[in-house]
């Protein structure tokens, strides 16, 4: 793949016959074909949750339908706000909304939210420690789109603002138990969301969302993965796969970036000997990985070895969700593959 | 409407509002007086004549909430809240000191009745447009009132505001543009011409008024009209102010964005103010 339109792509060159993927649709699913999912979870969690509280709003800058909230239109038509494809606003009007008393949970795509409306995010709702939920959609790598819909640096610019908590959330059933948490929480959320029909992936291992909290999900001896988002299913399936030839690998989630669960981390890292990876669905710069280097640091911890999992300083490419995801090693086997080369080193 | 000093007229309390604002002034021997002279009889207007409050509880749900999106003007605004009793006069000469509850910019949570933080512009009407369909939500008679600039005219979040305003039919919403022609950069217009205005916000399905906004008895004639209109849409009043208002040496001066005023031009305004001389 090349970023050029002057170099013509070389399977039209050589005739190759390996089946070409298709951008398709703007969200394209993160669920690999063997793995259970679970519908909008979002959607469904927060339409529920509003039933109970009364204070909950919905607004969107005409991406409802694409961030799973249309189910809570239909749920609650009367609480929600439809405001345009104007995401300063949309921000803006959230505040307003806090200020009287209200819990606006806003959505739009990640790379709004953050690229476009990070003055509104920070003045308007995160100085004054309002109670305003900012819910997006399409966060890092999730979508073939290319740089105008890719999210790669939201953690980094948000983890810069003060008040502000951000969450990472892996799968269905870590949204929906985040939905009622962040309600509970007093002060502005921003939350990355997979939507649609979102993978479910631990259950199985018993894993319950506290806020603030990283959980080690399975442990093991040869290599701490710590990671979030989407990038924690990939670090427990690539275990699995490591497991099979002999290395064992342990997985720390952290859901919460901010603020950091930097006690567990240190705790973690402490137990000697691990080859210690961050893996993100992020740029590796000002994200989880640096965030956890910093803390490291700080700690006076050095592991034997410290690699990032992560997307390149770079505006990525379109193309194929999958083939992307292998291209910047966030597919399942690239990271297998990167822990057992960093290993073997 | 406030029931506060019915006896003083809006022409005193302007003055007055001038008065606390160059003794402001004063205290830092610089600032954004140009603006505050200037808008002193918009917020004369404001406080006490269109806006409901309680001096003694800043935050009574059934005010009518008045926003400051131009945090560089909060000067102006602190001579009206203290002119209005919700700031003692005596925290005057703190303006812009440390552990002051009055610092140069304008942010909620320093001061009583300071609803937002305006410091970076653009962010007013839209705060308004939030506030306004929360407060019909509440079914709160309730007016939002947002005092913003021409400067402010070229964000475009402002307008972003102004069409959804004008789309949800906020009756209930209430702009005031204080169109003094001067923005840092020099006049208004040379830096980016928002003219004609009056018909644009009418194009968003707004009520539209323009008025002197430094004539009081214009002044109140636009707020009742904006408060009484009957169709639902938003109200706007665009207000074409003189900066420095009142002084005319202060007046005269070109680049007034952020006026230097010597030491001794203190007392010189403030008599000029106290003896009601005008331009």
């Amino acid at each position: 793949m090349r970023r050029s339109k002057y170099i013509r792509p070389t399977h039209l060159e050589s005739g190759s016959d390996k089946p070409r993927l298709t951008t398709s649709a703007m969200i394209a699913s993160i669920a690999g074909p063997d793995q259970p999912t679970r519908s909008a979870p979002f959607g469904n969690a927060l339409a529920a949750l509003a039933h109970k509280d009364d204070r909950i709003v919905g607004m969107s800058a005409d991406l409802a339908k694409y961030t799973d909230l249309h189910l809570f239109r239909a749920a609650h038509p009367d609480r929600f706000y439809q405001m345009g494809m104007a995401e300063q606003l949309l921000m803006m009007s959230a505040a307003g909304m806090a200020r009287e008393g209200f819990q606006p949970w806003v959505t739009t795509y990640a790379v709004f939210a953050s690229r476009r409306a990070y003055d509104f995010v920070c003045l308007a709702i995160a100085e004054e420690m309002l109670d305003v939920k900012i819910v997006c959609a399409l966060p890092g790598l999730t979508t073939g789109y290319g740089p105008s819909h890719q999210a790669t640096e939201d953690l980094a610019m948000f983890r810069g603002m003060p008040n502000l908590t951000i969450i990472d959330p892996c799968d269905a059933s870590e949204i929906e138990q985040a939905v009622p948490a962040i309600a509970a929480h007093k002060g502005p959320v921003y939350m990355r969301l997979l939507r649609g029909n979102v993978p479910v992936v631990l259950d199985e291992y018993g894993y319950k969302f506290e806020l603030g909290k990283a959980k080690l999900i399975r442990d093991g001896r040869d290599t701490l993965i710590i990671s979030s988002g989407l990038m924690t299913m990939r670090a427990l399936e690539a275990a699995k796969l490591l497991q099979k030839d002999g290395v064992d690998v342990a997985v720390l989630h952290v859901p919460t970036i901010k603020p950091l669960d930097e006690v567990t981390i240190v705790a973690e890292c402490r137990k000697g000997g691990r080859l210690v990876v961050v893996a993100e669905n992020h740029t590796v710069i000002g994200g989880l990985g640096e965030a956890v280097a910093g803390t490291l640091m700080r700690a006076g911890v050095a592991p034997p070895a410290f690699r990032q999992i992560g997307l390149p300083d770079e505006f990525l490419e379109a193309g194929a969700l999958p083939t992307l995801h292998d291209q910047y090693g966030l597919s399942t086997i690239k990271v297998a593959e990167a822990v057992k080369a960093w290993l073997s080193t | 409407m406030t029931q506060i000093g019915h006896n003083i007229s809006l022409t005193e309390r302007a003055r007055r509002i001038r008065r606390h604002a160059l003794r402001m002034g004063e205290v830092q021997g610089q600032g954004y007086i140009a603006q505050a002279l200037g808008v002193a009889d918009v917020l004369a207007v404001s406080y006490f004549h269109a806006t409901n409050y309680r001096p003694d509880d800043p935050e009574w749900e059934g005010r009518d909430r008045f926003l400051l999106s131009i945090g560089h003007y909060a000067i102006a605004l602190y001579a009206a809240l203290i002119e209005a009793k919700i700031i003692p006069e005596g925290e005057l000469a703190t303006y812009g000191t440390d552990d002051s509850r009055l610092p140069m910019s304008g942010m909620a949570a320093y001061t009583p009745g300071m609803e937002i933080t305006g410091g970076s512009l653009g962010h007013g009407l839209g705060i308004a447009v939030g506030m306004a369909l929360a407060l019909k939500r509440k079914n709160s008679s309730s007016f939002v009132y947002n005092l913003f600039s021409d400067g402010e005219l070229d964000e475009g979040s402002t307008w972003e505001a102004a069409m959804s305003a004008g789309s949800y039919k906020l009756d209930n919403l209430i702009g005031i543009v204080d169109v003094n022609q001067m923005q840092a950069d020099g006049p208004s217009i040379g830096v980016l011409n928002f003219e004609p205005l009056a018909p644009k916000f009418e194009a968003f399905g707004w009520f539209v008024q323009r008025v002197e906004g430094n004539d009081i008895d214009a002044l109140v004639k636009a707020f009742d009209a904006a408060r009484h209109h009957t169709e639902a849409k938003p109200r706007i009043i665009i207000c074409d102010t003189k900066m420095a208002k009142g002084v005319p040496f202060l007046e005269a001066r070109d680049r007034n964005h952020f006026l230097r005023v010597e030491p001794h031009e203190w007392a010189e305004a403030l008599r000029i103010i106290d003896a009601g001389v005008e331009a």
